[in-house]
């Protein structure tokens, strides 16, 4: 019912919107629209993307930092040296970098916030980026050297998160509601339920951004964000929530519609645990069953890309498998039949986001061409996290995973697909201990082709980014390689 | 009148204490453990038990009941875990949204309705009172947030007069806010003002049947004198009745309303608390919305006796 409603009102807002809005000077301000508040404004401790969406690169920085299209660069250290065994990082910070406090920002910050994000009473929602640090030594006020107990390929890659953050000792507690960064924007206020402001830092080290003041407002329901971009009170909203009414924005020479990639691997998880799912000729039928274009085009509305393995499209390593399981209900049929699982019955757990609500609709009714019947339950992220992720208590759900190059989830038995297999996991350990590009390449490669040959889950496609924005904003991210609204580089054109 | 207000502050205390087991109870059951939703799914077992030690989550659930109960009757109505701030603090910042749009909807309510209600009883019988009570039937009828979208249609994208929604905080003036609550008020207003205008009309037309307005006009009232002077009284009990439902519900049931125009109300409050496992936010602000309710309703029985002397004796 809402929906309809909202392709209404979007059918009704042109005939209506023919007034234009008066051209003004040059802004330096911007409205931020997104779906989701920020639980608190702490990336070193919460889940939630909306924290990172809020204040990464903006407020934060870390030693590393991730560019646009997902690559690793110098954040607060313009330089690192790795040992040749490659166990010690030494990093060389920044000179003259300032936190919002007006403290200086010293190789003693980055001691304390490395040891803080790993110690015992941590709260840091990705302990894993951490886990292959032994000590973090301050050798002066700008060099900090890192000792890890294994080699870790991926570790500067893992100092560029959000999680991983430089702090300030004495703010560091209380940044849930007051966050004190380096970045080139400070905060200023946050409206609980409805927004949070911050401003241009006048002692920023880098070049200062564009823009003066940033706002980022939360509007959950999909009309009323279409009715605020129409509005203008809304300047750009990055992960725009009524994918059905882009189309109109294409149309419309005031705005701009942005569609990129994300990191999110959009999957049909099994329960190993499950009798029927432990057999592998059940799973391939399930993946036969799948019809990755027609979940695309019905959940979707054609945004999105299909993948055949857990891995990221647009990153170089990538392998497109998704000819080993074409749409082929016969061949399921065949496979079912084979397994003598025909007339099976599976529950499958559906998520509030709309990728899985609607994409869940569409994969039953594929899987009842197959003989396959599913009994449907919608969770929401609470109760998925407590039944379906820890509890295990399920056999099909759709998530979408987000973190950047996380196949390894695969290699670890007590995750909630609970796929349990020696073989992969040697692939994964070796790749941890590998930091030769090419070797990286080569089991990167032999790691996507065995989960995809072992159709451990549905691999269905990648999660897109569908933003839309004002015509005259440039600078705005295009990807979503990490979540986050960088602000750095963007600037209004008129 | 005192003892009969005691009895019933006596049977309201009940209620509260009834209504604080049921709502606490019923939403510590619901599956879902607030300190894994926060931390997410990469989290160690550690890292979550020790979130759960920090809030509290580890005592039994009878002495988190005492203690929130017991800390309710002291004003403090503990921390959110989601926002790791106050809840009274929370509460009060969104009840300087619903509140003002509760009142501002209902004063606007009650200025539609009473004309309106009086002409159509009026004029009972004519064509204005069915041009009236086909409106407000119509006005009924109409979902109140499909009304909303379309004020926002024409107001905010086509005319531009208004924003199409948030809220900008008293700190910036008191105009500019009663201008953003406006089509909100509005919207809640319209479906509300419909249902009082008929419940007016029926009061009284059927008072004015009464013998003691035919006393009235006997010994030489106009009828408007007759309406004005003695029916109108005697009607404003149902209507007393209808506006003290109206307020609660309004008050605790714009969430639609809320998510329309993207108000940081209580209502949008309980929906972000409920899906990210703020119990305690969500117990907190529930409890308090049934405490609204049932003092709105003590002083509703209260303003009958004021307008019916009769029922004060028979207290």
């Amino acid at each position: 019912m809402k929906r309809i409603l909202t392709i209404a009102l979007a059918a009704l807002a042109p005939l209506m919107a023919l007034v234009a809005t008066p051209a003004t000077a040059q802004r330096t301000d911007i409205n931020v629209g997104m779906v989701l508040e920020p639980p608190n404004l702490d990336p070193t401790s919460g889940a939630a993307a909306a924290i990172r969406e809020v204040t990464y690169a903006n407020i934060f920085e870390g030693l590393t930092r991730f560019g646009p299209d997902g690559s690793v660069n110098p954040g607060l250290a313009h330089a690192w040296d790795i040992s040749d065994d490659g166990l010690t990082y030494t990093f060389h910070l920044r000179e003259g970098v300032i936190f919002h406090d007006g403290s200086p920002m010293t190789a003693a910050d980055v001691v304390f916030t490395l040891d803080r994000a790993r110690g015992e009473d941590s709260t840091n929602a990705q302990p894993q980026l951490f886990a292959a640090i032994e000590t973090v030594e301050a050798l002066d006020e700008l060099t900090v050297q890192v000792t890890l107990n294994r080699q870790q390929g991926s570790f500067l890659f893992n100092m560029a998160w959000g999680d991983a953050v430089i702090l300030s000792p004495e703010s560091a507690a209380d940044n849930a509601t007051n966050p004190v960064g380096t970045g080139p924007f400070r905060f200023t206020r946050w409206v609980q339920g409805d927004r949070v402001e911050m401003e241009r830092n006048p002692d920023y080290w880098g070049e200062a951004p564009a823009l003066e003041r940033v706002t980022f407002r939360f509007i959950q329901d999909p009309s009323a964000a279409f009715a605020a971009m129409m509005a203008g009170d809304i300047d750009a909203f990055p992960n725009f929530p009524a994918p059905e009414t882009l189309a109109q924005f294409e149309a419309d020479p005031r705005f701009a519609v942005i569609v990129g990639s994300t990191e999110g691997n959009t999957i049909l998880s099994m329960n190993h645990e499950n009798e029927a799912l432990a057999d592998v000729r059940v799973r391939q039928a399930i993946a036969h069953a799948i019809n990755r274009q027609d979940i695309i085009d019905g959940a979707m509305f054609g945004y999105g890309t299909p993948i055949g393995t857990h891995f990221a499209p647009h990153n170089p390593d990538y392998l497109d498998l998704t000819d080993l399981t074409p749409h082929d209900p016969e061949r399921a049929r065949e496979l079912l039949a084979e397994a003598g699982h025909e007339g099976l019955s599976l529950r499958l757990a559906l998520p509030p986001p709309g990728y899985a609500r609607r994409g869940g609709e569409i994969v039953a009714a594929q899987l009842r061409e197959v003989g396959i019947r599913t009994e449907i339950t919608n969770v929401e992220w609470a109760q998925w996290l407590e039944q379906v992720f820890r509890g295990g208590d399920y056999d099909l759900t759709i998530v979408s995973h987000t973190e950047p190059m996380d196949i390894g989830i695969y290699a670890r038995p007590d995750y909630y697909f609970r796929y349990d297999d020696a073989d992969f996991q040697g692939l994964i350990a070796e790749l941890d201990v590998t930091s030769d590009p090419a070797e990286r390449t080569a089991l990167l490669h032999a790691a996507q082709r065995h989960i995809a040959e072992n159709f451990v889950v549905g691999f269905m496609f990648q999660l897109p980014k569908t933003g839309v924005a004002n015509a005259e904003i440039e600078g705005l991210w295009e990807n979503a390689p990490v979540p986050a609204n960088d602000m750095t580089a963007v600037r209004w054109t008129n | 009148m005192l003892r009969y207000a005691l009895s019933r502050l006596l049977s309201l205390s009940l209620s509260l204490v009834v209504a604080s087991l049921v709502i606490f109870f019923v939403i510590e059951v619901i599956p879902g453990d607030p300190a894994s939703y926060m931390l997410g799914m990469n989290a160690r077992p550690e890292t979550v038990a020790a979130l759960s030690r920090e809030l509290g989550l580890d005592q039994p659930i009878f002495t988190r009941y005492l203690a929130w109960v017991g800390g309710m009757l002291t004003g403090d109505f503990g921390t959110s875990y989601t926002y790791r701030v106050p809840v009274g603090d929370l509460i009060a910042a969104r009840l300087g949204v619903s509140l003002p749009l509760t009142v501002y909807a209902l004063l606007l309510t009650i200025v539609i309705a009473f004309p309106v209600g009086l002409i159509a009883a009026a004029t009972r019988g004519s064509a204005l009172d069915a041009g009236i009570m086909g409106g407000t039937q119509l006005g009924i009828a109409v979902p109140n947030f499909w009304f909303a979208m379309l004020l926002v249609l024409f107001f905010a994208i086509t005319l531009q007069w208004f924003s199409a929604g948030g809220f900008p905080g008293w700190d910036r003036g008191f105009w500019i806010n009663i201008k953003a609550l406006t089509l909100p008020a509005v919207a809640l207003a319209l479906p509300q003002a419909s249902i009082l205008a008929r419940v007016m009309r029926s009061a009284v037309i059927e008072t004015l049947g009464q013998d003691y307005i035919r006393t009235a006009r006997a010994k030489g009232l106009t009828s408007r004198q007759a309406v004005v002077g003695h029916a109108l009284r005697n009607a404003l009990i149902p209507v007393l009745t209808i506006i003290g439902l109206q307020f609660s519900f309004l008050l605790a049931g714009a969430i639609i309303i809320e998510n329309v125009f993207f108000l940081p109300g209580l209502g949008r409050l309980i929906f972000q608390a409920i899906t990210q496992r703020d119990l305690i936010v969500v117990e907190s602000v529930v409890m308090l919305l049934v405490f609204a309710v049932i003092m709105v309703t003590f002083l509703v029985d209260l303003a009958y006796a004021a307008v019916d002397p009769r029922l004060r004796r028979r207290a």
